[in-house]
C-alpha cells in the first residue's frame, strides 16, 4: 500500500479515467484519492460554497472498502466497477437513501430520502464514493445558484460572479477540482449553462435517456439527469453508466443503450454540422460570438462540412418554456403541502391555514413565482391562452429541429449568450435571467441532446462554452465531435487560480 | 395594459395556496405583468390546425402487471412526517 495523506501529488485534479487506471495498477490507493480532495475542499471550499451537504467520514470508510476489494481483486477490477474507489458529487435533487436530500429549499431542509434514486444505485453499483451534495437554485428554479436556500455558490474563475444554474454546485465543484466529476440535472440549461460558466464539460441527455426515478420533479416533460465532468471522456463514461432503460420511470425510453466511449477518438471527416443564424443575435457579447466563430473554424479544421440553417422558431422558445415549465412546477410542487415530509409552520388555526402557512414560509421568491405563473397559466379562462398555445408552439420549436436534421448530423451553438455575470445582477429582474437561457431551452423543449465544452476565455479569464446539439439519442455524434474539439485545443486543461 | 391585477394575484395565490405579504402581491403583479407582456409574443404564431406537445416522445401508457412486490416498510415511509400517532399521518382537525 502507498503511504497516505499526499495532497500535494494534486490527485484532486484526476479525471475518472485517469484515476480508474491509477488506481487498478495500483498506483495510487482510493484513501489517497479521497484525501486529496477533502485536502482541496478544506482549501476552496470557504470560498466556493459548493457543496450544501459533505458526507467525509461515510467516504473515508468507503475509501477503505474499496483499497480492499482493489487489492484482493488482483489487478482485475471488472470493467462493470468502473468507478470502483472515485468520488463524485451529487445534485442536491437526486434522492440518495439516508443521505438529506433538500433541493436547497427550506421546504425539505429536513427531508431524509427513504429510497434510492436510479443514478444513484447504477453509480453505487459501480463503485462511485459519494463526497456529499451539491447547493442548487431551489427546486432547479434559476440560473445562477442565487436561489438557494442555503446562499449562493461563487464562479471559482471570479469570485464576484455566478457559477451559472440551476446545477451551480456540481458545475462550480468540478471546476475547483472539489470533486472527480458530478450530476447535475437539466430542465433548460441547467448542466449546460453552468458547465459553461464554469469552465467543464456538461451533457444533457435525450428526454428518455436517464432515468428520473428519485429525482425531484420540476417540470417533467422537461427534466433529464446528466454529468457535469472534466473532459468529453468522463462524460461518456457516466452516460454508460446512468444511461438505459429504467421500469420506475414510465417515460424512460426503452432503446438499446450503445458504448457511448466507442463513439471516441473517430474523426469527424464529412459530418454536417449546422451552424444557425437565429443564435448569433444582437446583444451577444462581442467575445463570445468571437470566440464561438473560431470554435467553429476549428471543427471545420477537422474535416467536418459547416452549413447554415434555420431554427425559425427559435425567438419563442422562452416565452413556450416559462409557460410550460412553471405549469408542470405548479402542480408538481402542490404535494409541499406539511403533511408527509418536509417543514410544517408551527401555528395554525386550521388545515388549509396550515397548508398556506408551510408553502408561504418553505418557498423561497422564485419558487413562489413560477408558482403563481403556473397556476395563473392553467386556471380557468386561461388555459387554452396560455397552456395550450404554448404546447402548440412547443411543437413548432420540436419540428425545426427535426427538419434541420434532415440535412446534418450536429447543430453548434453557444452555450450562453454572455459569460458567468456578477452575482446580484439579475436578482431584481426575473425576465432578464430568463432570457441567460435563450439558447439551451429549446433543446429541452424538442427533446434533444446536447453537450456544453469548453471553447475558449475572455479577456477576463471568464470560460466562454460550445453547445452541440444531437439528434433524439444520438449522444453519440455529439460526444464524437465534442472529442475531437477537445482533443485538438487545450481549454479543457486550463484550471482556476482559487 | 396590465395582463393581470393585484385581485387576481390574490385570487392565484389562494389557488396555489399561497400566503403572499402586501409586499410580494405588489411585486408579484408588477413582475407576473412583465412576463405575461413577454409572452404575448406567441401569439404572433398562427397556431390554428398544429397539435399541442405535451411530451416528446411517442410513447403511450405504459402499463405493469398487477402482482404484488414489496413495498416502502410503514415506518420509513413515515420517517419524515413533521406529525405523526400511532402509524399515520397528524394533521389539523378537519370534521367537527
Amino acid at each position: 500500500m502507498k503511504k497516505t495523506g499526499s495532497s500535494d501529488k494534486g490527485l484532486h485534479t484526476l479525471t475518472i479515467h485517469h484515476a480508474s487506471e491509477l488506481l487498478k495498477s495500483r498506483e495510487i490507493s482510493s484513501r489517497e484519492l479521497i484525501e486529496s480532495i477533502f485536502s482541496r475542499i478544506d482549501k476552496t471550499e470557504k470560498k466556493i460554497k459548493a457543496y450544501v451537504t459533505i458526507t467525509s467520514d461515510e467516504a473515508m470508510k468507503a475509501s477503505e472498502e474499496a483499497d480492499r476489494i482493489l487489492h484482493d481483486s488482483r489487478f482485475t477490477v471488472h470493467d462493470s466497477r468502473l468507478l470502483l474507489g472515485i468520488p463524485l458529487a451529487i445534485k442536491d435533487n437526486i434522492c440518495i437513501d439516508g443521505i438529506r436530500t433538500a433541493c436547497s429549499s427550506w421546504i425539505l431542509e429536513n427531508f431524509i430520502p427513504p429510497y434510492e434514486s436510479t443514478v444513484t444505485k447504477c453509480l453505487k453499483d459501480a463503485g462511485y464514493i459519494l463526497l456529499g451534495k451539491t447547493n442548487m437554485d431551489e427546486f432547479a428554479m434559476g440560473s445562477s445558484t442565487e436561489n438557494s436556500a442555503f446562499g449562493p455558490t461563487k464562479n471559482p474563475w471570479d469570485l464576484d460572479r455566478i457559477p451559472g444554474g440551476s446545477s451551480g454546485g456540481s458545475a462550480a465543484a468540478v471546476a475547483s477540482d472539489e470533486c472527480i466529476a458530478a450530476l447535475g440535472s437539466d430542465t433548460g440549461g441547467s448542466i449546460r449553462q453552468p458547465a459553461a460558466c464554469c469552465g467543464v464539460v456538461g451533457l444533457k441527455p435525450t428526454y428518455g435517456r436517464v432515468s428520473r426515478y428519485g429525482l425531484v420533479a420540476f417540470a417533467s416533460s422537461l427534466d433529464q439527469i446528466g454529468p457535469i465532468t472534466k473532459d468529453v471522456e468522463d462524460s461518456a463514461i457516466l452516460m454508460n453508466i446512468i444511461g438505459g432503460h429504467d421500469p420506475m420511470d414510465s417515460t424512460s425510453a426503452d432503446i438499446k443503450l450503445p458504448d457511448f466511449r466507442k463513439a471516441l477518438g473517430k474523426d469527424i471527416k464529412g459530418l454536417r454540422i449546422g451552424i444557425p443564424e437565429e443564435y448569433f443575435i444582437e446583444g451577444m457579447d462581442p467575445e463570445v460570438e468571437k470566440t464561438i466563430r473560431q470554435a467553429i473554424k476549428v471543427i471545420e479544421g477537422l474535416g467536418a462540412e459547416t452549413k447554415k440553417i434555420s431554427l425559425p422558431h427559435t425567438g419563442y422558445a422562452i416565452a413556450t418554456y416559462y409557460i410550460l415549465a412553471t405549469s408542470e412546477a405548479s402542480s408538481n410542487l402542490a404535494r409541499y403541502d406539511g403533511v408527509k415530509y418536509g417543514f410544517r409552520t408551527e401555528k395554525n388555526n386550521d388545515l388549509l391555514d396550515m397548508y398556506m402557512k408551510t408553502r408561504s414560509q418553505g418557498f423561497g421568491n422564485e419558487v413562489k413565482r413560477r408558482i403563481m405563473l403556473g397556476t395563473y397559466a392553467l386556471s380557468s379562462g386561461y388555459y387554452e391562452a396560455y397552456y395550450r398555445k404554448a404546447q402548440q408552439v412547443r411543437t413548432l420549436i420540436k419540428k425545426d429541429f427535426e427538419d434541420a436534421f434532415k440535412g446534418i448530423d450536429v447543430i453548434v451553438t453557444p452555450t450562453s449568450p454572455t459569460p458567468a455575470f456578477r452575482i446580484g445582477e439579475k436578482v431584481e429582474d426575473p425576465l432578464q435571467m430568463y432570457l441567460s437561457d435563450i439558447f439551451t431551452i429549446s433543446i429541452n423543449l424538442a427533446g434533444v441532446p446536447a453537450i456544453s465544452i469548453p471553447c475558449g476565455f475572455t479577456s477576463n479569464n471568464l470560460p466562454i462554452g460550445l453547445q452541440l446539439i444531437g439528434k433524439h439519442f444520438d449522444e453519440e455524434t455529439i460526444l464524437r465531435v465534442a472529442y475531437a474539439y477537445e482533443q485538438s485545443t487545450e481549454w479543457h486543461k486550463r484550471k482556476p487560480k482559487i | 395594459m396590465a395582463k393581470i391585477t393585484k385581485r387576481e394575484v390574490e385570487h392565484v395565490a389562494r389557488l396555489a395556496r399561497l400566503e403572499l405579504s402586501d409586499e410580494e402581491k405588489e411585486t408579484f403583479t408588477k413582475h407576473l405583468n412583465n412576463i405575461l407582456t413577454y409572452v404575448e409574443k406567441l401569439n404572433e404564431l398562427d397556431t390554428k390546425d398544429v397539435k399541442p406537445t405535451s411530451h416528446v416522445l411517442q410513447i403511450q401508457n405504459i402499463f405493469k402487471e398487477d402482482e404484488i412486490r414489496e413495498s416502502l416498510p410503514r415506518e420509513r415511509a413515515l420517517s419524515n412526517a413533521p406529525d405523526r400517532t400511532e402509524g399515520f399521518y397528524r394533521v389539523p382537525k378537519i370534521i367537527e
